[in-house]
Formats: C-alpha cells, structure tokens, sequence
C-alpha cells in the first residue's frame, strides 16, 4: 500500500485517510455515528440497507456510506434533515413489515432496528400493506429463526458464506418472498450446519437469536464479563452474559483481538456444563468403595495429613504432582512452586506435552 | 515445542493470528483446521478470499484439503521425509533464500547433504505424493513473498515429533519465511493455555520459564523468593510416574485437572498405574475415568469462576474474569494456598494478580506483564519490561538462541513406532471434532452439543467399508494390540484407503485403550497419530 494520506472533512472534522478507506470507516476514527443495519466490521462492505447514506458536497444525490471509498478533501456531511427524512422514510417501510411486538421479543434492548426507530421516531403505521406471516423455526438446537423479524440485510447469509464458508443458508425467493433459508428448507443439521452461531451474533433484528438463551434476560438486564474460552489454544475472547448468579449465554466481544466477535460452536454454545447438576459439589473422601461428602478444612487436613507421613516414610520422591493445560497459568505457577517449596521434590509435570 | 526451540530458540508460535489473512501462502500440515481450531480456519479462509494460495498436508481428506492450491496426502508418520523432499527440491531448482542462510543461520551444510537423500522418486516412494503434487507446493512455498506455516497434533503427536517439528523449520529457514509479519512457523495448540502451562508450569527439569533446574544461578533467584533450598536434581516426567507407581515406589499423587485415564494413549497402563498408587488427589470439574481411583477428589472451579489468565498459541497473555461463585466456594489456587499452609510453608495471595506478579519477577519473557496492562487486548511474550508493547512477530532481527543464529538440523526419515501388518492392517490416526473437546467431560454437558454428536464414530474410506463389508452406521470391533473397543462406523471419503480416524470425547468408547505406547523419547508426547488397528464387524 502507498504511503499517501488524504484529508477528508466529515460534519466540519478534520481527518486524515489512506485509499480505499470508506467514508464509514473514517467517520468511526473520528466518533462520527453514521446508523447502519446491513454492516458489520467482519463483513465486505454491501450496501443495501442504505440507512448510512451521507451527503458529499458536489454530488447531487446522497451516497452510502458503507461502501464509498474516500477522496482527497472530500467534505461530508451525515446528518442532514433531507437525509434524516429519508433513513426515516427506509425505516418506516421496514417496519411496514415487521410484528413490532417489542414488548415480548427476545432482541429488547438489543436491537438495531428498535434503536433506530426510536432516534428517528417511527412508529411503522405510516405504510399498509402486505405482511409476512411465516411460522418460528426453532428445529434445531441452537438457532431460533424468527422470521418475521428478518430485514434482509443479507448480514446472516453474508457471514455464514464469506466469513465462515459454511453455506448453510441463502436468500431463497425472488422479491416479496425472499428469505434467507437453509436449502430446501430444511432443518439445521450437521449435515448443513456448523453451529458457530456467527448469524445470530451478527443480526441486527430479533430474526436470529440463541435458542438455549431465550427468556433467560434481556440485554440491558445481563452482567457482561469479558473471558477467554476455556476449549482450544486460539484465545478467543466473548462476554459472559450473567443474570443471578448464573451465565445465562456467550455473546460476541467484537472489539475481541484474536477473533473479532467471530466463535465457534464450543466458544458460543458450549457453557452449559458450568452450571451442570453433575459438578463436584464438595471435597470427598474414599471410605472404603464409597466417596463420603466432606468439609474443605476436613478433606485438605486429610491430605496434608497423608502427604506428611508418605514423605515421611518413604521420602520426597515418593510423591509428585500434574497440573494441566486447562487451568491458569497462576494456578500452573503455584502448582510448579507448591511441589517444590511443599513436597520438596521435583516431580512434577504438566500435560501440555501431550 | 522443544523442536522449535533446538531450531529457532524458543517452542513457541513466531507470530500472530491476526497476520495469517496477509499472507500469500498458506502452509497447513498435520493441523484440521476447520475443527480443532475453527476462528484460526477462519483467518485462513480470509487469506483465501483474498487470493493467497494454500498448501495443504495431510492424510486425510480435510476440508481445507478440498480448498488447497496442492494437498499432499502423505502417508501418515511420513512428515520428515516429506518435508526433506520440498527442500531437496527448492534448493536443486536454487529457490532457496541464499543471503538469509548465510547471515542468520548455521548447520546448512549438513541440511544439504542430507536432503540430497530426499529426491522426488525416493520422497513419492515413501510418503506416496505424486511428484508433480511435491514440486509445486515446494515452488509455491518458497517463492511466494510471504509464506506462512500453520501446523498442528499431526505433526507433535508422533514418536518424531521433535523432529517433525524441526524439519518444518528447517523448510521455513531454507526459504528466509521468518522473522517478518505474516511469515514464520505457527503451532497450533490443542488446549487453551497449553502455552501458558509451558511457560510457567510444572517441569521436572525446568522451573518457570524454561528455566535450567541445574542451573545454580536460576536456582538461587527462585530460592531467594520461595525461600526454600531446590533439588538440582529433575524429577520425573509424568509417564516415568506411572512406571514409578507400577513398580511401587511412586505412592503419592495429586492431580490438577487432568483425566489421564482417558486422554493418556495406552490407557490400560494408566489404569493400573494410578491403581497402585498409595493415595490419589484428583481435582477437578466433573467425575471422570481418573477420579475414580482417587483417594480424595477436591471440586475444581470452571473458568467462569476465577480470575487468571491463559496463554494463548500465540503467546497472548489474556485474562479470564470471574462471572459467577465457585460451586464449591473455593478456586482452586486459593485451594493450592491453603494445603500449602497447611502442610506448614506459607502460601498468601490475596489475588491471582499478585502471582502473576511473583511470575514477572522470576520469568524474563513475563517480567513487564501485569494485570494493569493486559487490558482488553493482552499482551503477547516476549514482553521484558514494564513499557515493551510485547511481540507480535518473533525474531524480525536475531533468533533466540546463544549467539542469534537459527540451526539446520538434519534429519532422518523414521516412521511410525507401529507400523501396520497382516494382523493389524489399518492405520488409527485420532483427534478431535470441532464439536467436542477432548475428554468431552465439559462439552457432553453442553445440550445441545450433546444431541448433534451424541456418541464416537471411526471413519472408513468407501473402499476398506466394502473390503470388510460394513455399512455406515453399523458397529464394528476395533482392536490393536493393547485392547478393543465397538464403535459405529461412518463410511466416508475423507479417510483414504487403509487409514481410520478415531476421536477420543465419549467415555463409552474409550479410543485411548487403543492407542499406541510408543512417544517422542525428547518429549513424551504420545504417538496418538499411528496406531496399527484391525476391525471386524
């Protein structure tokens, strides 16, 4: 890439480009809010939805953001009232096909299309006509499909075919009945499916949502810890959604520096296990073929106890411990000095070379 | 690990994820991207769509395979060989990145006399890739401006695997394909902090940060703060435990974490061995094939329960946050503190971030990380000082071994430690689904993950299910010279002709029993990619 560094102007701003930047990506340097539906950082620039048009002093019509590229001293403006007037007029025609039940939808608080219309204060009663009447899928375990809800910013069909290359769906029908569907309609499988919930992580709507998650809380009333994934060795970061004392679901961190938002199906999906009935509870102690539920204080003075008098009598490199790649690097650490400051001896191990 | 760090100077990967969608050549061997690390597939597929070309090596039919520019379905326990014959190739067609060899290796020499062996007729002879299939991938990896490896399990996971290891690396240093962004050789790791647990962990030769036990300098810096004197003598290694027990003169053990009864290869020794031990500590999430010889078993806490930190295959030092309680009210380093102090040497930390500080006084390549700075991106290692930014690409000027050069070694091609027979015809490679994660005991608990992939399966290719006339989804007996199992066969094609794959997450198809003794004798990592098996219906 050349070095040459372009100066745009955006609502009076000063900032400073390189070719092939859009006009969205250099307002977002400079905290200029440009609303959009159909885009999503993870995603090549599409636009359709055309909420993000601006204004660019020269040209007689408005131009999407998304997918304008920059040019020297180009001077922008992104918040007009004729421009205002027509991201209402976008908003009031996708609400003309929409249940706008918000009271009982699981995507409450958030939601794009919801926050938009709110800050462009549309109700969708200005436009009558058709509307979709198509049933819930939930036949899968993962991914509830709403359809109803869609808006065909094509970011579900564009994640899952760019980003993951999965396939699994597509816009299927041709204009009123366009729809992003599995082929043939079918349920989501292994067969179709990875089930790395990228769609749901990116739709803007409650069109997608993460079934297991469903009625559990809504977003403004969840606990987000950011973490990294316990699975594989790739880092992944995501948010823990908590709600009383429980994880009640995994949801995107896309600011993420490994992944960017992007998981995969143990990432997103597998955190149940946290709060499985199958846990270990308590320390227990083998009394003869049975384990008997026991105090921390009681099992670890048992232990202490039994250690002692096995160094005792056979010494120090009669006792070793393992630690495991699962757990902490502090806990990897403590267990390194444990053995040698506590056991005083040098067996011990850990499975990262297996 | 320890190949890269003969080769290079460090077992680590030499740069970041984030560089793989820039590069123009992607080199995956021994690695199913797509399921054992499914975000890492992801920068790949990036890279792709914006035109890089990849190279793919693996037996199996993997999807990335049906994506490569050139796949070389090697013959399994062939890596060596394979990756000899590429470099016998680019430096007779004088491909090689001559100035780079001059200035920042040594040992080039012996590389080239060794390699010389390696000529394509010899290379297809052993490995069985066409000679076509190996000239483009060796052109295409050598010129392309930026060439980046990704390799996985199916190259540690051998009784060579150190020297699988190095071979890559002698191919990477051939070509000058280090030591710039979006080059470089990358481990894969298989679990979460496997790199952490590396770093800091638990050797019975080395103390935190690789650092020489027999060294009195190194001792002397751990002493001064652990204050206790060190044994310069190393322990044992984990599978010299289990002899140890058998023969009775191990008696103690305690285990974080892990199942070796069902992840360890040749399980049936494991068994025995933790069956003779005197008095067993097992800690952990959930009841296991291991807990059930423990004496005691103490309640792990879930990563959701504990602040920490992991590290991740790209040396990224990252936080985990606790969301919720401990089930049982205690994380287990605070349970670690507390037996410490109860067998009399006193342990207090009253947050993981204080060991972590402890960590960065004694391990160099930690000594500027702090939970202050990891913030949300982390920091990846080296970081030496409290205001380096951390490396994201590794040895840009000099390697980190004594003197800053990186070495050739030469090698030999040595197969499998079992090799198949009459007996035992087929060839058991195991690994993972991206559905599930190793002994399963976290994602079986998932629903949802549980239904899609409820129980094991061996893949067979379409011309061995016909020879043995099974069908898909009927059970079959498979057995190797240590044990049996039955499992529902799933005819497909991405197993080749007298090779079947095995995963290892369901505790009713224990695929360890299985699974082959034989191990890296620098490493001890089990040969879980080469097992001789038969199958019967």
């Amino acid at each position: 890439m050349s070095d040459t560094k372009w100066k745009v102007t955006i609502n009076g701003i000063e900032v400073e480009c390189v070719p092939h930047e859009t006009i969205l990506q250099a307002a977002k340097k400079v905290g200029v809010k440009i609303p959009t539906l159909c885009h999503d950082d993870r995603l090549e620039p599409y636009g359709g939805c055309r909420l993000c048009i601006v204004h660019v002093k020269g040209v007689p019509r408005p131009l999407p953001a998304c997918t304008t590229p920059v040019a020297d001293k180009m001077d922008i403006t992104t918040d007009t009232d004729s421009i205002r007037k027509i991201r209402a007029n976008i908003l009031e025609l996708l609400l003309s096909n929409h249940p706008n039940d918000c009271m009982r939808c699981e995507a409450t608080g958030d939601c794009t299309l919801q926050d938009l219309s709110y800050e462009y204060k549309v109700d969708g009663k200005r436009f009558e006509g058709e509307q979709w009447d198509l049933p819930l899928r939930e036949d899968n375990p993962f991914i509830t499909f709403e359809p109803n809800k869609c808006v065909l910013c094509g970011r579900c069909v564009r994640i899952c075919n760019e980003v993951v290359m999965a396939g699994t769906i597509e816009i299927s029908g041709r204009g009123f009945d366009s729809i992003p569907e599995t082929s043939f309609k079918k349920p989501r499988t292994l067969d179709n499916c990875e089930f790395c919930g990228q769609c749901v992580s990116t739709c803007p709507t409650g069109a997608l949502t993460d079934k297991r998650g469903r009625g559990k809380g809504r977003s403004y009333e969840l606990e987000k810890v950011r973490t990294t994934c316990p699975y594989c060795g790739t880092g992944c970061n995501f948010d823990l959604n908590v709600k009383d004392g429980k994880v009640v679901k995994v949801t995107s961190a896309l600011d993420a520096p490994v992944n960017h938002g992007n998981l995969c199906i143990k990432g997103r999906y597998g955190y149940e296990f946290i709060h499985s009935f199958e846990r270990i509870q308590t320390p227990l102690i083998r009394k003869g073929d049975k384990m008997v539920t026991a105090s921390w204080d009681e099992a670890l003075d048992f232990i202490a106890s039994k250690f002692k008098s096995l160094i005792k009598k056979y010494g120090e490199n009669a006792v070793g411990g393992y630690s495991s790649a699962r757990c902490t690097n502090e806990e990897n650490f403590l267990l390194a000095k444990f053995i040698r400051t506590v056991f005083k001896t040098n067996n011990v191990d850990n499975c990262a070379r297996v | 690990m320890a190949g890269l760090a003969t080769s290079f100077g460090a077992g680590a990967a030499s740069n970041s994820f984030n560089q793989i969608g820039d590069a123009d050549t992607i080199f995956v061997i021994g690695s199913n991207t797509t399921e054992g690390h499914p975000i890492v597939s992801l920068h790949v597929k990036k890279a792709l769509r914006k035109g890089a070309k990849l190279i793919v090596a693996d037996p199996r039919k993997i999807w990335l395979a049906g994506k490569a520019n050139v796949w070389l379905n090697q013959k399994p326990g062939t890596n060596i060989a394979l990756l000899n014959g590429l470099i016998h190739i680019i430096l007779k067609k004088g491909l090689e990145n001559k100035d780079f060899i001059s200035k920042r290796t040594e040992g080039f020499k012996e590389l080239k006399e060794k390699v010389q062996e390696y000529d394509p007729e010899t290379v297809m002879k052993i490995t069985g890739v066409p000679e076509e299939c190996l000239v483009e991938a060796a052109y295409t990896y050598a010129t392309s401006k930026k060439s980046m490896i990704l390799y996985g399990l199916g190259v540690s996971e051998h009784r060579t695997g150190t020297e699988g290891a190095i071979a890559i690396a002698n191919l990477a240093l051939v070509c000058g394909q280090i030591g710039r962004t979006s080059t470089g050789v990358n481990t894969l790791r298989g679990q979460n902090n496997v790199q952490g647990a590396s770093d800091l962990g638990p050797y019975p030769n080395l103390l935190p940060g690789y650092q020489q036990l027999g060294d009195p300098a190194v001792r002397a810096r751990f002493e001064k703060i652990w204050d206790v004197p060190i044994d310069p003598e190393p322990g044992l290694k984990f599978p010299h435990m289990l002899d140890a027990a058998i023969s009775k003169k191990m008696k103690g053990l305690f285990i974080l974490g892990g199942d070796q009864a069902h992840t360890d290869p040749n399980i049936h020794k494991v068994w025995k061995a933790l069956g003779s031990l005197e008095f067993l500590v097992v800690q952990d999430l959930f009841h296991t094939e291991t807990t059930k010889y423990a004496d005691v078993i103490l309640p792990g806490a879930s990563f959701a329960e504990k602040d920490g930190t992991f590290t991740n295959g790209e040396r990224r030092v990252q936080r985990i946050r606790k969301a919720v309680e401990p089930v049982a009210g205690m994380a287990d380093w605070e349970v670690i503190c507390k037996l410490a102090n109860k067998m009399g040497y006193p342990m207090k930390y009253n947050h993981p971030s204080e060991i972590m500080k402890e960590i960065a006084s004694l391990v160099p390549n930690y000594a500027g990380i702090s939970y202050e700075r990891l913030g949300k991106d982390g920091i990846q290692w080296p970081c030496p000082t409290k205001d380096h930014p951390g490396t994201t690409v590794m040895y840009e000027n000099v390697f980190a071994r004594p003197g800053g050069l990186a070495r050739f070694v030469a090698l030999d091609q040595i197969g499998p430690g079992e090799e198949t027979d009459k007996e035992y015809p087929y060839h058991l490679i195991t690994g993972r689904v991206r559905e599930h994660y190793n002994n399963g005991s976290m994602t079986r608990r998932s629903p949802g993950i549980k239904e899609l992939v409820p129980e094991e399966l061996i893949e067979i290719s379409p011309s061995d299910a016909k020879k043995l006339n099974i069908s898909d989804g009927e059970f079959v007996k498979v057995s190797s010279r240590r044990g049996k199992v039955t499992v529902k066969a799933k005819v497909t094609d991405r197993s080749p002709k007298g090779v079947v794959f095995m995963a290892f997450h369901h505790q009713k198809v224990l695929t360890n029993v299985l699974t082959s003794h034989h191990r890296d004798p620098y490493t001890d990592t089990p040969e879980y990619k080469a097992a001789a098996v038969k199958i019967e219906r």
